[in-house]
């Protein structure tokens, strides 16, 4: 598979077109904005924390097809884990994004088809940009977000 | 100084292919396809004669300018002010002293803001910019309004991307102390009437700059017959090296103004008591110069002005009505920007795919390509488009590098669907 093949499998192009979880969430209590000055790309993650737990993920936002399938992933992936939960899979998909040797695709579950991106160092920032989006949203004030 | 236009005509008439042999860079190939950068907004390749340059002077030259008593110092010194005549004759200046070497575009209208602006523009006042500014001519008027409380005018663009000038003319009134406004946009190739600019703003005293970055590869530029009286350009997208460029200002101008940056070279006389500062262009040069960079732009004006410009504009037009028409058959491509008068940029958007996405596809084609907002976000907004991909071509470029890349759009569609 040529590297282009790689980074534009089938999977991502779905995501990209019908992207999961692409709403405001009514009722969120955590929400963070993601921008990327480089691009002018701009992503918004609502989370539903309860406990620890994500109970729900939401996003919305504008980007390339990278950016857009990588944050649709994510909130499928996220739904119903922990909070420390999250933290690791951060983690393992940041050190596969960027090519970090110690990564681990087999920890990161359906997001290991983002691991063609280190091929394309200046498209790892798209691929990032929820996933600290969403870091910024669970660290944040555990006050109930606005849903204007 | 001798006139302009003695150093034009037809050296040799002009040839693209023999043209492409004096850049190297272009021989190489990327992701095992042959280069096709279309990326000269950006910055353009440089030929093999100011590469020699660069390194002529740190083979043979290198030395602090303007201070040393010795050989080499006396030698440098005088290939970085044969340099800056070098650039007064090419852009008409009436002295070299009109001449201020600075890092490039930003830093030259950093300095006019800082320098004219915090003297002469006051609380209250209009500074008037157009809706096509790259950030570099927004953003450093923004800070002078915060500091001195003075306000920014915009005129506004029509949907080719073409300036409203009826709007500047009504935007123009007695609090208007100066217009700042792109001589050739970089987002959308626009060719922006600067003389007629310059001319309604004259009439009422104003103050022009033009900002000259994406003009100087495509046009000749004659400051005296434009009238401006700050011209602002950078080496690197002239086919020079990067970080050095270019402030032309008006001598009384010039002379006015205070010194940007202090340090070595720009004093005359220095006692604790009180500081004299140097005659024009050091005045707003301290420090040590990029020296090497000055006498490299030199060896790209010697270049450029050895060109056939006739042949040359006429070989950019047809890049240019080339590209537009390849491209505007390809269905679903939307070109942004269409003014009537355009330099070689060609902006578009393509179905629905990002313009990263294209980007990252083209340059698996060897076609290199800029995607974003080009640092023109007002223009973005302008269009409602998030980014665009943007071809730009420089004299090198051939009518088979785009075809090759309407193929590699092609490939795009291929990929997405």
């Amino acid at each position: 598979m040529s590297e282009l093949d790689d980074l534009y499998q089938e999977v991502i192009l779905d995501h990209n077109k019908s992207p999961r979880n692409y709403r405001v969430l009514a009722n969120a209590n955590r929400k963070a904005e993601g921008y990327n000055p480089l691009c002018g790309d701009h992503v918004t993650v609502y989370v539903k924390l309860d406990d620890g737990v994500i109970q729900d993920i939401a996003f919305q936002g504008s980007g390339c097809a990278i950016s857009k399938a990588s944050a649709s992933l994510m909130t499928a992936e996220l739904k119903g884990k922990t909070e420390a939960a999250a933290e690791d899979l951060f983690e393992g998909v940041h050190k596969m994004l960027t090519g970090d040797p110690e990564a681990n695709h087999e920890n990161v579950g359906k997001l290991k088809i983002l691991a063609g991106v280190c091929k394309f160092p200046a498209r790892v920032k798209c691929a990032s940009l929820a996933w600290h989006t969403v870091n910024a949203a669970l660290k944040g004030e555990s006050q109930p977000a606005t849903t204007e | 100084m001798k006139a302009a236009s003695q150093y034009l005509g037809s050296v040799r008439t002009f040839d693209v292919m023999r043209l492409r042999e004096d850049f190297p860079i272009l021989r190489q190939k990327v992701h095992g396809k042959p280069l096709v950068y279309l990326d000269n907004g950006a910055t353009s390749q440089k030929p093999q004669a100011v590469i020699d340059a660069l390194n002529h002077y740190y083979t043979a030259e290198n030395s602090n300018i303007h201070r040393g008593v010795h050989y080499l110092s006396e030698r440098a010194t005088a290939a970085y002010e044969a340099a800056r005549e070098k650039v007064g004759r090419f852009i008409n200046a009436e002295t070299e002293q009109e001449i201020v070497f600075v890092r490039g575009t930003t830093e030259a209208i950093n300095l006019v803001t800082q320098s004219y602006g915090r003297t002469f523009i006051k609380v209250g006042d209009e500074i008037i910019v157009s809706a096509l500014e790259h950030h570099s001519n927004i953003v450093p008027w923004q800070i002078l309004c915060e500091q001195t409380g003075a306000k920014l005018r915009v005129i506004p663009i029509n949907h080719k991307g073409e300036l409203v000038l009826e709007e500047f003319s009504r935007l123009l009134n007695e609090k208007t102390k100066f217009v700042s406004i792109a001589h050739v946009s970089n987002a959308l190739g626009t060719i922006v009437p600067i003389k007629e600019i310059i001319r309604a703003a004259h009439e009422r005293r104003i103050p022009v700059l033009v900002d000259g970055a994406q003009a100087v590869p495509h046009l000749r530029v004659d400051v005296r017959d434009l009238d401006c009286d700050f011209y602002a350009f950078s080496g690197h997208k002239m086919f020079g090296p990067t970080g050095v460029g270019i402030l032309y200002g008006r001598r009384e101008l010039l002379d006015a103004m205070p010194p940007y940056q202090a340090g070595g070279d720009m004093i005359s006389l220095v006692t604790f008591e009180k500081t004299h500062y140097n005659v024009l262009p050091y005045k707003f040069e301290a420090g040590t110069p990029n020296i090497a960079g000055g006498i490299g732009l030199g060896a790209a004006i010697d270049y450029l002005l050895a060109l056939d410009w006739e042949g040359l504009a006429a070989h950019e037009h047809r890049l240019l009505s080339y590209a537009t028409d390849a491209l505007a058959s390809i269905d679903g491509l939307r070109v942004i920007g269409t003014a009537a008068e355009k330099a070689g940029v060609l902006s578009f958007v393509f179905d629905s795919v990002h313009a990263h996405d294209v980007g990252t596809i083209l340059d698996q084609e060897g076609v290199a390509v800029r995607a974003g907002h080009h640092c023109a976000m007002p223009v973005m907004q302008r269009f409602g488009v998030p980014a665009t991909t943007r071809a730009s071509f420089a004299l090198y470029n051939t009518t088979a590098e785009i075809d090759v890349l309407a193929q590699a759009i092609h490939r795009v569609r291929k990929v997405f669907g």
